[in-house]
């Protein structure tokens, strides 16, 4: 830890050593930058996979399946082959313009200056009280991520008989976590009729035993000081009472973007993230952000990729390559579009196929719609599911053509069957 | 009867029950004027039932009932806490207060509201209108018709506030003694015989500070109640940190006859809170929070600050007063049972401890025993918490944040779980350092806050995993 009093300086911070951060850190520094130095608020970087100890991890990587733990453990050890600089137990408090960073150890605070700063601070779920659940507040309520740091991390086991709230992959992976820890979960509930990630029904077998209540809503926590049982309205539409001694909230992922909003950059409110361009530059253009940050909720190996392809972009804007001839915007349009990223497309002199990341908050058939005021520029046949991505591409001709006419886009969904 | 153990036998000269808010001002201000104390607290830390939901506001008194015992005690306080804030380290948000008009109707009562603010001496408030309400909160709905000005209405930490005031009773001699629940006792004319779950004190005078259990208490110790307890539950609803910047001032509606309504307020630890509701209820333990009450208070939020729609809400809770079948504080001296009852100290306990402490001793000094006040009193410190206050992570030495939401340290942590007042559970240690408050619940630090733990509570957060024999 360097305690000069002069601000140490950098030629990119990375504030978050997860897979996003960590492959943005390895590419920089293999592509010849000098000083890449990722800051970690943790004792370890690698980010969620080191508490997800279940595979499939790797594939898009290493081109071999790893389990959660090891994966985070190699992206670090490459990381650090590389001469990727990590400081560990590094929070960043704030930034400001200029790439000034003000961050926390247990030296106390301190500043850095980098020419160029990469946003990866991931992502959390939405926890009991923001979700406004009813009830008692005792002890045994916890998010998947933070049952999985505790079996994990510190072989703890919190309770014996836990109630699961909903069925995204990550409630699937709680269900591991049991597992591991000898938990055995009594009930999984989702409001829905089917599990949101219903293409793990191969799951299926997994959860053997433990009994999944589709169509049912969690009423009420019971407990003085430890849980003792929850209410649930069945899809019979009666109220029930569950013994268990837990409950895991899973999913309903946001993005961990309070430094975004506690400072200069703009917040997207569909995505909760920042606003991004193409390149993933943020409204200040010194900053780029990359993995969960950006959007609820993709996979290690997408932010992975997301890393390596934000790189480049970072590389391009160090050399001054990335100059804007202006900028126009995406809006949102309908409610079934839970959000786009990026939000913003940078004009330049020569453009490139865009892609767009969008994701629905409820299962619709239809069409994807992008328009200027007066044009139509793109539709597309989709069918979409929540917790799937749909990626739409905006082909080289179209982002010309749109660069041309310099006008904001809109993208809405038409229903099958509406006009 | 349990066989007491002989240390807990020697007798004290003043036993209070109850290590709320009010019982842990009570214990100062009998300790630092000379008197031998013991504190009973059922509860596995101090504040734990009615102080620990409050909405942590240092009232001026300007709204309280004229001429009221409540009045008297907040004027008291307020000077009381200004004047040992500096020694004891205790932050201060300067916010000041708006009691704000929404219609023509709630406009017309603000004179009214004025008028009792000048019963009450404060006569630097006044009313200003829409222009100047909107000069000083740029983020309040324009809908807002008027409202009074209340400057020196400010907020304090609810927490550290009366933990402070245990830990100075404690420097200077005080004993507390926490999962204490108080069975039964007898007056022999001359002592009090006090049996508990843990054995059997002895003292001179009882104090009852057992808030929600004040009036049982009287019951089964005096056989007589002057009061009745009837619970009655407040929600509220806590935002990130980034709705600090949208409001200056404590947000206050035009209260009516049960409840001075739903506040929009800044904590001193950087977010905003928004409640509470005022619920009449039989439990007074049950402090369930209900999906239905939160949804509205958050539209009601976003209704007066429309700006909050876009902050995240990161905490939910309710607190239950102990309010009773009056409107004032029932505060009485049974001085033929060298007894005194401090009862239905409802919203404003923390506003108003301090005096309430000062008042009942004044009272017990007319008639009760008369003890050598303390000198050379000890006034104890502790690491600030509060964003008022340079934070633990600005300085060398903090052992790294593992709480990162609210930046809490990990010397912060150790502190609370040492020294006189080491905090003995979980919501005790949240309250203490502010750890799994923020927005993140619990999701990013568990792991971490579980080895720190480990050993210390009675409920742990994790058992160790007992790996199966295979």
């Amino acid at each position: 830890m360097s305690h000069s009093l002069i601000k140490k300086k950098y030629d990119v911070a990375i504030v978050g050593g997860g897979p996003a951060g960590l492959s943005a850190a390895i590419e920089l520094k293999l592509s010849g930058v000098n000083e890449v130095v990722v800051l970690e608020r943790n004792s370890q970087a690698g980010g969620n996979p080191r508490h997800c100890g279940h595979s499939p991890f790797g594939m898009r990587e290493f081109k071999r399946i790893y389990y959660g733990p090891k994966y985070a453990k190699k992206l670090v050890d490459e990381a650090i082959e590389s001469g990727v600089k990590i400081l560990l137990n590094t929070s960043v408090i704030s930034f400001e313009k200029g790439g000034l960073l003000t961050l926390s150890t247990e030296q106390g605070v301190s500043q850095i200056q980098a020419k160029r700063v990469v946003l990866s601070t991931g992502i959390r779920e939405k926890p009991r009280s923001a979700r406004l659940i009813s009830g008692q507040r005792p002890l045994g309520i916890m998010t998947a991520g933070a049952l999985q740091s505790l079996v994990y991390l510190s072989d703890g086991k919190p309770f014996e008989k836990p109630v699961i709230i909903g069925s995204e992959l990550v409630s699937f992976s709680a269900i591991a976590t049991c597992r591991h820890a000898n938990i055995k979960p009594v009930a999984m509930i989702e409001e829905n009729s089917r599990p949101t990630a219903w293409s793990l029904l191969r799951l299926y077998p997994y959860i053997q035993g433990i009994s999944f209540l589709k169509n049912t809503q969690l009423l009420e926590i019971h407990g003085k000081e430890v849980v003792t049982g929850v209410s649930i309205l069945t899809d019979k539409g009666e109220k029930k009472h569950i013994d268990c001694d837990g409950v895991i909230f899973t999913g309903q992922f946001v993005p961990e973007a309070s430094l975004v909003r506690m400072n200069h950059l703009m917040i997207d409110q569909y995505s909760n993230g920042p606003i991004v361009d193409q390149f993933n530059r943020c409204s200040d253009r010194d900053y780029f952000a990359i993995g969960n940050v950006l959007r609820p909720v993709e996979t290690a190996g997408w932010c992975w990729q997301e890393g390596v392809d934000t790189a480049k972009s970072v590389l391009k804007s160090l050399d001054n390559s990335l100059e804007d001839i202006k900028q126009i915007s995406i809006s949102v349009q309908s409610p079934v579009i839970k959000y786009c990223v990026p939000q913003k497309i940078s004009v330049q002199s020569r453009m490139k196929e865009i892609q767009l990341q969008l994701r629905f908050t409820e299962p619709a058939k239809g069409r994807i719609i992008i328009y200027t005021k007066n044009k139509e520029l793109l539709s597309k046949q989709v069918n979409g599911l929540p917790e799937r991505r749909i990626l739409i591409f905006l082909s080289r001709e179209i982002t010309e053509t749109m660069a041309l006419a310099g006008e904001n886009l809109f993208i809405r969904f038409q229903k099958e069957g509406d006009k | 009867m349990i066989k007491a153990k002989k240390s807990q036998v020697d007798s004290f000269d003043i036993i209070i029950v109850g290590a709320g808010i009010v019982g842990c001002a009570m214990a100062r201000e009998f300790t630092l004027a000379g008197a031998k104390v013991l504190t009973l607290e059922k509860g596995e830390d101090i504040l734990d039932g009615a102080s620990k939901g409050n909405s942590a506001i240092l009232h001026t008194g300007f709204d309280a009932p004229p001429n009221s015992v409540e009045h008297a005690c907040i004027v008291d306080s307020y000077h009381e806490y200004l004047s040992i804030r500096k020694k004891l380290n205790l932050p201060l948000l300067k916010t000041t207060a708006l009691v704000t008009a929404w219609t023509e109707k709630e406009e017309n009562l603000l004179e009214g509201i004025l008028e009792k603010a000048n019963l009450n001496g404060i006569f630097d408030a006044k009313i200003i209108n829409k222009k100047e309400v909107l000069a000083k909160e740029t983020q309040l709905s324009p809908v807002v018709r008027a409202a009074i000005y209340v400057p020196r209405e400010y907020v304090i930490d609810p927490w550290t506030a009366p933990n402070m005031y245990m830990l100075q009773a404690i420097k200077n001699g005080a004993t507390l003694l926490r999962e204490t629940e108080v069975k039964a006792g007898k007056y022999d004319g001359e002592k009090w015989l006090i049996e508990t779950n843990k054995g059997i004190v002895k003292g001179t005078n009882i104090i009852n500070c057992a808030g929600l259990y004040g009036d049982k208490l009287d019951e089964m110790l005096i056989g007589k109640k002057a009061f009745e307890i009837r619970p009655r539950k407040g929600q509220f609803i806590v935002y990130d940190k980034a709705a600090s910047q949208l409001i200056n001032a404590i947000i206050l509606p035009v209260p009516n006859e049960i409840t001075k309504g739903v506040v929009i307020c800044r904590t001193i630890f950087g977010n905003v809170l928004v409640g509470p509701t005022a619920e009449e209820q039989k439990s007074r333990d049950d402090a369930s929070v209900v999906h239905e009450t939160l949804e509205s208070l958050r539209l009601k939020g976003e209704e007066l600050v429309p700006a909050l729609k876009n902050i995240p809400i990161t905490a939910t809770f309710a607190g239950i007063r102990p309010a009773t079948e009056y409107k004032d504080y029932c505060i009485k001296h049974y001085e033929e049972n060298n007894y005194i009852s401090v009862g239905g100290i409802r919203s404003t306990g923390l506003s108003a401890a301090l005096g309430i402490a000062k008042r009942v001793f004044r009272d017990f000094q007319a008639y009760g025993s008369q003890y050598e006040p303390r000198e050379d009193i000890i006034y104890p410190s502790m690491i600030p918490i509060a964003e008022t206050e340079k934070r633990d992570w600005q300085n060398e030495g903090n052992e790294g944040i593992v709480c990162h939401c609210e930046w809490v340290t990990k010397r912060e942590i150790s502190e609370a779980l040492t020294g006189d007042l080491p905090v003995k559970s979980l919501s005790g240690l949240k309250r203490r350092t502010r750890v799994t408050m923020g927005r993140c619940q619990g999701f990013y630090c568990s792991a971490h806050l579980n080895e720190l733990t480990k050993g210390r509570f009675k409920k742990p957060l994790a058992k160790p995993i007992m790996k199966a024999n295979k």
